[in-house]
């Protein structure tokens, strides 16, 4: 499988789909995506990698153990939950501002923190299973 | 009244803080820290005392927050004479205990813990004994339990503590378990969340079709805390446990809780004859039995447990007996034991600090090394065996009072008292005697005085008994009636003082007194003959409950070793055949199968393509002659299927379902190379065949169950909910991720949870298997021979 085309072309695949994968999230409350479809993305991108380059590129790559990416997201997304509390309103309930950044108006919200987490949880737990899988071939 | 619900929500969280500070604190002062840790428990009773005259005036102090509303329960407490004298016990001993603990600890490695798990049972029995909330009651209580086996087993490195802390706990905590069914009926036949509706409801209890069954489960709760026969055989096995605890929990405080919760429902559950008949038959049957096993003991502190299970006999049947005075004389010894056990416990401990030993065959002639704890040893004996001018006395004479009449009855409990009383005279002054007189014995370390830190305790316990003797009108106004009143239900006024009254009483007394030095001169002889009894009785209820341990591990093995006998392709045909029978069955039970569907007239040509492309995918695995090949051709008809739902308007839907085709093929392919399973499948062909039997039944059946469920009637009203409300409430447009993150989005928060969970556990098998290889290659059917276990 490590032909020299694909070795080559891994980085910027990677790349471009990490990319998508950003922007599915993102659009993901207007139009077909979400953090789960992106995580599923960012998962394949890094798996990709992985075959590619070796399991030491990726985890040098992302910087932080797979697992710990996870339980961010998971904190993130129960956070998200919680923000609402401060506000006196029930747990989950979506909290929305639209602050103006560089004169356009950016819809910003928890849910929308609650669906990074979703992305973060995915992406972390499918790439550590997927890496401690690879692991074993490059040995 | 706003001030006391504070201050005594306060001093119920006093004892948690000096659990938190306590490690910090003897890391930095080391033994030392015990006199500023005194002070949690010390202020805790400031509070409670303070309180005393609002008490005696009659009145009950309710307070607390609300906890789960909807539910109405409340933190909630109640103080009435009976909650509140169990609150001075247990903060004021808690202090003496505190400081001992600072004393007999000096210099362990792990003082700090020692004084955290001291302060979060004193945290848990406060909370349990002025509890008002019925649910709060069982919380505490089991704390209680799991506190108390922290400390038996805190000498963790030793076997007999560890399976002296299992089998407390075993024993308590299944007890507490009974006590909560009781509760739950209790609450679910009355209504009554709390103790106080409870106590103002009257008859509610005794008059209910479910008395007996709640009597029953709430007796098992108490009667296993307060260790009674035939579950007494923990206590004396706790006493594995360092000697500050045997002297807080299993004599003055804990053991007492099984005793609270019979007199706390005393005015609503007693009285009846079933009450009157339990309570005092295994009160009785406890006092005897645990009278005579103490005789047979030569270690001091194991005497004193035994002893110990014999006193809380006595309270559980002066508790049900019924007659006048009954109730009285049951306050009286409840405070009376808890000073002079407590202070007895602390002797023994310091002789077995000071001397090294605490065998009382090997002890004598202390008296002139340790004068200070041979007076409170005396003291506390004195009290014990219900001599004058100490408060045992007082305590002793109510006992007769309550007990000698005429009918058969009471004439039978009376001569267990005598003989049982006279008994615990004995042990009491062999343990407060016998080691400091006559001839001074070699001991393995030099005796000299204990420490100020270790005498505290004892020597200011024992006085005290003395001085609520003597100032007994005192000691009754404030404490001994307000307990007896609410033990009773109805104002209940104490008299007795130290002047003797010329009666049957005083006569019983001297009976005790004369059978009880009998039993001290004969001691020897008693023990040898005890010996010999419990010998030919063979093994009790503590062997018994090996047995049962024992037992319930081999059935558990048994069981384990039968649903789960290691062989994965024997879990995945049992999970698929299920899955099978669960979609078939019912649907051919109910004959509920489906109409089958028309195939549709016109069929465009691109939807032709699709649909081949998936049936190639499907024949391609099962014709596949490597693994690998079967797992990509898996992945075309997946594929196939993902189109298919971007034909029919599931873009959502289609997407994920690429995106798992592509990682289930790439993670399959990386677990194939994982596992190392040879690159073709060589199952016979016998198997082949059953286990694509059972493919085909799954499949089948999720087929016919989705027919089934699109040609029902369709309600769309939810899809007509999210479709007006997304994009108003919910600000987005893609329903379907409205409702992931939004409207379900507490679904998907435990979803991810799982993900996140389920990523660890695939991390942990993985990394485990790359240790135990070999050993997991069982698992593996294409395993070479001889490596494998046989084919089912």
């Amino acid at each position: 499988m490590n032909t020299l085309i694909f070795r080559t072309i891994t980085p910027v695949l990677t790349a471009l789909m990490l990319l998508f994968s950003v922007f599915v999230l993102l659009r993901g409350h207007n139009e077909p995506g979400g953090g789960f479809i992106g995580g599923l993305i960012a998962a394949s991108a890094l798996a990709i990698f992985g075959i590619a380059r070796g399991v030491g590129a990726v985890r040098r790559a992302i910087v932080f153990h797979p697992l710990a990416i996870s339980g961010a997201g998971l904190l993130m997304s129960c956070s998200a939950g919680l923000l609402s509390v401060v506000f006196a309103v029930p747990f989950m309930t979506g909290l929305w501002i639209y602050p103006e950044i560089a004169g356009v108006e950016v819809p910003l919200s928890t849910v929308m923190l609650f669906d990074i987490g979703v992305y973060l949880v995915v992406v972390g737990a499918i790439t550590s299973i997927a890496l401690a899988l690879e692991e074993r071939e490059i040995e | 009244m706003a001030g006391v619900t504070a201050l005594t929500f306060a001093a119920l969280w006093l004892p948690l803080l000096g659990a938190v500070l306590a490690p910090f604190l003897v890391r930095v002062l080391g033994a030392n820290a015990a006199w500023l840790l005194a002070l949690a428990p010390l202020l805790a009773f400031a509070h409670f005392a303070s309180l005393l005259p609002v008490i005696a005036g009659g009145e009950v102090i309710t307070g607390g927050y609300a906890w789960v509303p909807s539910f109405d329960l409340r933190f909630s407490w109640l103080l009435d004479g009976l909650s509140l004298t169990f609150a001075l016990l247990i903060t004021g001993i808690g202090t003496l205990i505190v400081l001992y603990s600072g004393g007999y600890l000096k210099g362990h490695p792990d003082q700090g813990r020692f004084f955290s798990f001291i302060f979060l049972f004193m945290g848990a029995m406060l909370g349990l004994v002025v509890s008002d909330s019925l649910l709060m009651l069982f919380i505490f209580w089991e704390l209680t339990s799991t506190t108390s086996f922290l400390l038996i087993g805190f000498d963790h490195e030793r076997e007999a503590a560890r399976r002296a802390a299992l089998q407390a706990l075993v024993v308590t905590g299944g007890g507490g378990l009974l006590l909560l069914a009781g509760l739950l009926l209790i609450w679910s036949t009355t209504n009554a969340t709390d103790l106080s509706t409870l106590l103002q409801s009257g008859d509610l209890l005794r008059g209910n079709p479910y008395y007996l069954a709640i009597l029953i489960l709430i007796l098992c709760g108490a009667f296993t805390k307060s260790a009674q026969f035939p579950f007494h055989f923990w206590l004396p096995n706790a006493m594995e446990a360092p000697t500050p605890v045997s002297a807080y929990l299993h004599s003055a405080t804990m053991v007492k809780a099984g005793v609270y919760l019979l007199m706390r429902l005393n005015p609503v559950m007693g009285g009846t004859p079933a009450w009157e008949t339990l309570l005092p038959l295994f009160g009785g049957v406890t006092l005897v039995v645990g009278t005579l096993l103490a005789i047979r003991q030569t270690d001091l502190k194991l005497q004193l447990a035994y002893t110990t299970v014999s006193s809380l006999g006595l309270l559980v049947l002066l508790t049900g007996f019924g007659a006048p005075y009954a109730i009285e004389a049951a306050a009286l010894y409840l405070m009376a034991h808890s000073l002079f056990k407590g202070a007895l416990f602390m002797v023994a401990g310091i002789i077995d600090h000071e001397t090294g030993t605490r065998d009382i065959t090997r002890l004598r002639g202390l008296k002139a090394a340790m004068p200070l704890t041979f007076a409170a040893a005396l003291a506390a004996a004195i009290s014990m065996g219900g001599l004058p001018p100490f408060f045992g006395f007082l305590a002793k004479e109510e006992i007769y009072a309550a007990l000698a009449h005429a009918d058969p009855r009471s004439i039978v409990f009376t001569l267990v008292a005598v003989g049982g009383n006279a008994l615990m005279f004995a042990v009491g002054f062999a343990v407060a005697l016998k080691p400091f007189l006559g001839p001074v014995l070699a001991t393995p370390k030099h005796p000299h005085e204990a420490p100020p830190l270790l005498w505290v305790g004892p020597v200011l316990l024992a006085l005290l008994g003395l001085m609520t003797a003597v100032f007994s009108a005192t000691a009754h106004h404030y404490i001994s009636s307000p307990t007896a009143s609410a033990i009773r239900g109805s104002a209940s006024v104490l008299e007795i003082s130290l002047i003797p009254h010329v009666g049957l009483p005083l006569l019983l007394s001297a009976l005790t007194i004369a059978l009880g030095t009998l039993a001290y001169w004969r001691i020897d002889q008693a023990r040898l003959a005890m010996a010999t009894v419990l010998r030919k009785l063979g093994p009790g209820p503590d062997r018994g409950f090996d047995y049962f341990i024992v037992g319930l591990i081999r059935l558990s093995m048994r069981v384990t070793r039968f649903v789960q006998p290691g062989r994965l392709e024997l879990y995945i045909t049992c999970t698929f055949l299920c899955l099978a029978a669960i979609l078939l069955v019912p649907l051919w039970l109910y004959g509920e199968m489906p109409t089958l569907p028309v195939w549709p007239r016109q069929v465009q040509i691109h939807e032709w393509a699709i649909f081949l492309l998936a049936v190639l995918g499907l024949f391609s695995v099962v014709i596949a002659r490597d693994r690998l090949t079967a797992i990509v051709s898996l992945g075309i008809q997946g594929f196939s299927v993902a189109i298919i739902f971007l034909l029919f308007g599931a873009p959502d839907l289609s997407f994920t379902q690429f995106m798992v085709e592509t990682l289930s093929v790439v993670i399959l392919a990386l677990v194939m190379t994982r596992l190392q399973l040879s690159p073709t499948d060589r199952r016979p062909l016998g198997q082949k065949m059953f286990d694509g039997c059972i493919a085909i039944a799954c499949g089948c059946g999720f087929a016919l169950l989705l027919m089934k469920a699109t040609q029902g009637p369709f309600n769309n009203a939810l899809t007509e909910f999210f479709n007006t409300y997304s994009k108003t409430i919910a600000h987005g447009a893609n329903v379907v991720n409205v409702i992931i993150v939004d409207f379900r989005g507490t679904d998907t928060l435990g979803e991810i949870a799982v993900v996140a969970i389920t990523g660890l556990a695939i991390l942990a098998l993985i990394r485990i298997r790359a240790q135990t290889e070999r050993k997991l290659a069982e698992n593996d059917p294409d395993a070479p021979e001889g490596l494998g276990v046989e084919r089912p």
